[in-house]
């Protein structure tokens, strides 16, 4: 059970994501996961051992460790992936709910259901409309919400995204001040820095993803009002046309992340 | 045999349960199981070599350490985890001897061998109870074994062979407890959604129940 594990559950959420909810996963799981897997751990790792303080009291470098690191930055960047990627869940779990509504459907001997066998039901992709539009763009908000607050807390917990050198440190019961190094902070700043850099590019797909929902709604609804005053029977066709296209944009993306996941 | 196994088993678990239970599974999954790999894990992986004290008495750092964690938080968070899934397998085997005996009969004795009714339904209430029993338990032992859910930066040590009272200093004390706090949150999350799915169970089939028999009487 680990970072796998969390990759193999969100890869189904792909199938119905739009193609900026593809992008998003994939600078999610290569920019963020794999590089705090790979690299940011390693440079994280000897935090403790390697915090030196300028003085031979027992106890002060504990102290003086607990008192400018209340929670690693390696610790809150693991639970930020993993709070923002749990509202794709939700959109799983919407899915998971009307494949099995169309299951009991087919298994009944609905005459409206459209499906042959039950592996096509499973194989099915839904589009984002009804109340799976609602779900999903829930779940970009509170991505959205989730990406600020940590980013927040980061900066207030850190007073910015810089690691300093040398930090003077007078919690009892170390005598007066004391100097304390910190081990490579160069380069934690440098990871820092690229992890909050990517923080943010996925606030703006995010929010791009929210906004093209969002217009894609408004054009429906009004293109639903304009065609029931004049045609009927035009809008079938334009929306097939526009289905096509979809399903062209998103399998080409598809197989790119599946490239990437195999 | 490793974490894995949880991970399988919970996934076949889910396959019979109701909604809440899938969510229930989620939590587990997600906010206690993979937390507790990915995160917790690395906050207590050193907690003896970084406890220290102000002492040179050779042992002393030892028997203090002992007496302050009798059991380290993170096995006994181990400890939770696994016992609070496992009930979850009494209804794997339930429906697996239901299956089995249809097979063994050659006839459908069962609507459906996965659907939650008669002993199944016992079955599934029992895991539920036994569930939350387990997550009041561990709550009440991180309790009373650690005052409270604090992790202090200090503790005064004056066990033998510490000379007269000793300072000890605990490590990564603050994000000890933060996260103490959050699996504290999440197993209160845990027993409120195995409450909950209780009553509706108790209620769903309480009201069936109800309704067939008015439906009976009045035929």
């Amino acid at each position: 059970m680990d970072w796998g594990a969390l990759h193999t559950i969100l890869g189904g959420v792909n199938k119905h994501s739009t193609s900026i909810g593809k992008i998003w996963l994939t600078v999610l799981f290569i920019f963020r996961i794999m590089i705090l897997v790979v690299a940011a751990e390693r440079v994280w790792g000897d935090e403790q051992d390697d915090f030196i303080c300028n003085t031979l009291q027992p106890g002060c470098k504990n102290v003086c460790y607990d008192h400018f690191f209340p929670i690693s930055h390696i610790r809150l960047w693991a639970l930020q992936l993993i709070f923002v990627s749990t509202p794709a869940l939700l959109v799983a779990m919407h899915v998971a709910y009307r494949r099995h509504e169309k299951k009991r459907q087919f298994r009944k001997g609905d005459q409206k259901c459209e499906f042959k066998d039950i592996e096509e039901i499973r194989k099915q992709r839904f589009r984002i409309e009804g109340s799976l539009w609602w779900t999903y763009t829930s779940s970009i908000f509170f991505r959205l919400i989730f990406e600020a607050v940590f980013m927040y807390a980061f900066y207030f917990m850190y007073d910015g995204f810089r690691m300093p050198r040398l930090m003077k440190c007078n919690a009892w019961p170390c005598p007066n001040t004391v100097d304390c190094f910190v081990s490579r902070p160069t380069e934690k700043t440098v990871f820092t820095i690229f992890m909050i850099a990517v923080s943010s590019i996925c606030i703006l797909l995010n929010v791009a993803e929210l906004c093209y929902l969002l217009t894609k709604f408004f054009l429906r609804r009004s293109k639903k009002a304009g065609n029931q005053k004049h045609h009927p029977n035009h809008e079938n066709k334009e929306e097939t046309k526009q289905n096509e296209m979809n399903e062209l944009i998103s399998d080409s993306c598809q197989n790119t992340v599946i490239g990437f996941s195999s | 045999m490793s974490w894995g196994f949880l991970r399988d088993l919970l996934s076949g678990v889910n396959k019979y349960s109701t909604g809440i239970g899938r969510i229930w599974v989620a939590v587990v999954f997600i906010f206690r199981l993979l937390v507790y790999i990915v995160v917790a894990e690395n906050i207590w992986k050193h907690e003896h070599d970084e406890f220290e004290c102000n002492t040179r008495q050779p042992g002393c750092e030892n028997v203090c350490f002992d007496h302050f964690f009798p059991v380290s938080h993170i096995r006994l968070w181990a400890l939770q985890l696994i016992m609070v899934s496992t009930p979850s397998l009494l209804v794997v085997f339930h429906v697996a001897y239901r299956e089995n005996r249809e097979t063994h009969h050659n006839q459908k004795l069962y609507k459906s061998p996965r659907k939650i009714d008669g002993g199944l339904l016992c079955t599934y209430l029992i895991s539920l109870i036994l569930k939350t029993g387990f997550e009041i338990v561990f709550l009440v032992l991180f309790y009373k074994l650690y005052n409270g859910f604090k992790v202090p930066r200090l503790v005064k040590c004056d066990v033998r062979p510490c000379p007269d009272t000793v300072d000890c200093y605990i490590s990564k004390a603050t994000e000890k407890m933060i996260f103490l706090h959050f699996l504290v949150a999440t197993s209160c999350l845990c027993i409120v959604l195995n409450l909950s799915e209780l009553s509706y169970l108790i209620f769903k089939y309480s009201l069936k129940c109800y309704l067939k028999r008015y439906i009976k009487e009045h035929q």
